[in-house]
């Protein structure tokens, strides 16, 4: 079995090494430093860590007055009150003014799976992917985090970063190519193409195995940019397979589903089935609340065997 | 009314055994928050089983409680089942999925919830808009909204406690669970609150404080509140975070940690029961 590492952790490491080589970069931190791990860029870079406490409005507006005058800020807090509580300066002066803000969500998704639905994201993708200039980009594994902390600091103009508590099996080899805006093919099909994000990528990996048993060959595709969305590999999917499964630990409105079928009604209309949250979700054990969802290997497997079959 | 000396020992037992049904919960579940439950034991017991008005969860001229700090639901439940409004059994589902009981209060899923909570700086608002429907509609209850003194670094809820001066419902009581101490260390490590009585005087609040462990001081200060009406009152309760159990005690790192079976057993040892019982 792959080695796991928890996003959250790859991603403290990777922003102390970005502060280690970047001296603009400072963090905003809202009193869960030791739970998005912010905490271990706090502690090699004190002067350059802001930890305003319970306060993610005024985290984010002040992160808007950093970017104005020449900094990088990552701001951190869980996805879901960055882009509920702090999502007006998001919207009134990150996006608008198009500023160098890094906005990373942690524990999106069912990630904080026994907080409950209070603490669950499963709108951050909806809110931030409609923003004209934002980049949004939802990881998968420790490497494709690392390079997405780093590609953010690189790329002009606001970054909403997708981050999760859970940890995932490093799929990528150290070298691996991540180019914003680029999916990523994982495995070769032709009957059906899944397309996921986050760490939906390792149960759509998973349901590709049981179908492969089937006689189904399904493609398998990391659509790590939702915003810009790789429109080419998305028609070529399209084109390639016929048929289209999309999944994401979100609402199956507003996020990667819906950046699916925006793309393909207007270029190449195939049938396309959208996998993910249809309601508020529930405290309990993360894989069980993912499969109550929907979200398992085998649910996507037979979502994908249905809709192959035409039902 | 002062509580009489039964009432006051029959409180302080039952806080005592509450702390050790808590720590025995979320030891089994291996997810929760003790820390502040057990900074608002005494808080939640003596509102649930000696001042609030509850003949039955959906009275409508019940007393409410908003839990704005939900994360400390756990100690909330162990008083709904006290009054019955939960089977006790239905305690250990705390967090499992199928649940009626959330990792934070769900006003839709529990009996006895009277808000969901989760994202702190919401209660007091909700709170002053149920006090006020209540004054609408001609009930004499009272609203209760438990803060955190992490949670009022949140500008919301200062912006509440300016509605609450203007509108003054005349029923509603804020208490803050005035620990110290938040989630990545204490209030002066990452935020210092200040003076919050002096904070809440200055936006129209009439102040009281006590100590929020002591039953009958704390009794005392919500019949005080109970006789302000010309504008809305605060309680500054000065807890200790995770009261009760000496390694919790003070410590931002007891939040959400979940409770390993050595911890448990010293717990148990502290509160004076047995790992078995
Ligand atoms: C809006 C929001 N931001 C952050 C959190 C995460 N969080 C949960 S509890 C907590 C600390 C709360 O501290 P305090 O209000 O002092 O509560 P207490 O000490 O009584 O437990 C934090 C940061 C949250 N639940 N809501
Ligand atoms: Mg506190």
């Amino acid at each position: 079995m792959a080695k796991q590492i928890a996003i959250r952790d790859a991603f403290g490491a990777a922003l102390k090494k970005l502060g280690e080589v970047n001296e603009r970069v400072v963090a905003l931190e809202a009193d869960v430093g030791n739970s998005s791990k912010s905490i271990l860029f706090g502690q090699a870079f004190p002067d350059r860590y802001f930890n305003v406490g319970i306060a993610e409005l005024n985290m984010t507006s002040m992160a808007a007055g950093l970017a104005l005058s020449g900094m990088i800020p990552y701001v951190n807090t869980f996805a879901t009150f960055l882009t509920s509580r702090a999502l007006d300066p998001v919207i009134s002066l990150i996006a608008y003014d198009h500023l160098d803000v890094k906005l990373c969500g942690t524990y999106s998704g069912l990630s904080d799976s026994f907080d409950g639905a209070s603490h669950h994201s499963i709108c951050d993708l909806s809110a931030v992917r409609s923003l004209p200039g934002m980049t949004v980009i939802s990881v998968c594994d420790a490497v494709e985090t690392e390079k997405a902390v780093f590609a953010a600091a690189e790329l002009s103009g606001p970054v909403y970063l997708r981050l999760s508590r859970a940890p995932a099996p490093v799929i990528y080899p150290e070298n691996m190519d991540f180019q914003v805006g680029k999916g990523i093919i994982l495995r070769e099909g032709s009957d059906i193409a899944i397309l996921a994000t986050g760490y939906m990528v390792h149960k759509a990996l998973e349901a590709a195995k049981m179908l492969e048993k089937k006689g189904i060959s399904a493609r398998v595709a990391d659509i790590h940019t939702i915003s810009p969305i790789d429109r080419d590999l998305l028609i070529d999917c399209a084109k390639t397979c016929g048929k289209i499964i999309t999944v994401e630990e979100h609402s199956i409105s507003g996020g990667l589903g819906s950046a699916v079928c925006e793309v393909l009604s207007e270029t190449c209309p195939v049938p396309v089935k959208r996998l993910g949250l249809t309601e508020y979700s529930e405290s309990g054990d993360y894989e069980e609340i993912l499969e109550k969802a929907g979200l398992s290997g085998a649910c996507i497997a037979e979502k994908a065997e249905k809709l192959i079959k035409g039902n | 009314m002062p509580l009489t000396k039964e009432r006051r020992e029959a409180l302080e037992e039952l806080c005592l055994s509450l702390r050790k049904d808590l720590v025995t919960i979320l030891h089994r579940i291996q997810t929760g928050h003790p820390g502040g439950s057990l900074s608002a034991t005494e808080i939640i017991t003596t509102l649930y089983q000696e001042k609030m008005y509850l003949p039955a969860p959906d009275d409508p001229d019940r007393d409410r409680f908003v839990l704005s700090k939900g994360h400390a639901v756990p100690m909330l439940y162990l008083n709904l089942a006290e009054k019955g409004f939960i089977p006790k059994e239905e305690l250990l589902t705390l967090r499992q999925a199928g649940s009626r009981l959330q990792g934070h209060p769900c006003a839709h899923k529990t009996p006895g919830i009277d808000v969901s909570a989760g994202p702190l700086g919401l209660g007091l608002s909700a709170g002053l808009g149920m006090a006020l429907a209540g004054r609408l509609q001609k009930r004499n209850h009272t609203v209760y909204v438990l803060l955190g003194d992490g949670e009022l670094q949140e500008g919301g809820c200062w912006e509440a406690a300016m509605a609450a001066a203007k509108f003054n419902p005349g029923n509603l009581i804020a208490i803050v669970d005035h620990n110290g101490v938040q989630l990545d260390g204490t209030n002066d490590e990452i935020m210092p609150v200040g003076d919050l009585a002096a904070k809440f005087r200055s936006f129209g609040w009439e102040t009281l404080s006590c100590d929020g462990h002591d039953v009958s001081a704390f009794s005392d200060a919500v019949d005080q509140a109970k006789q302000i009406h010309d504008k809305p009152a605060v309680i500054i309760a000065e807890t200790v975070k995770g009261k009760g159990i000496s390694f919790m005690e003070g410590k931002n790192t007891w939040h959400g940690k979940p409770i390993s079976d050595v911890d448990y057993q010293a717990a148990l040892n502290e509160l004076g029961g047995d790992a078995n019982g």
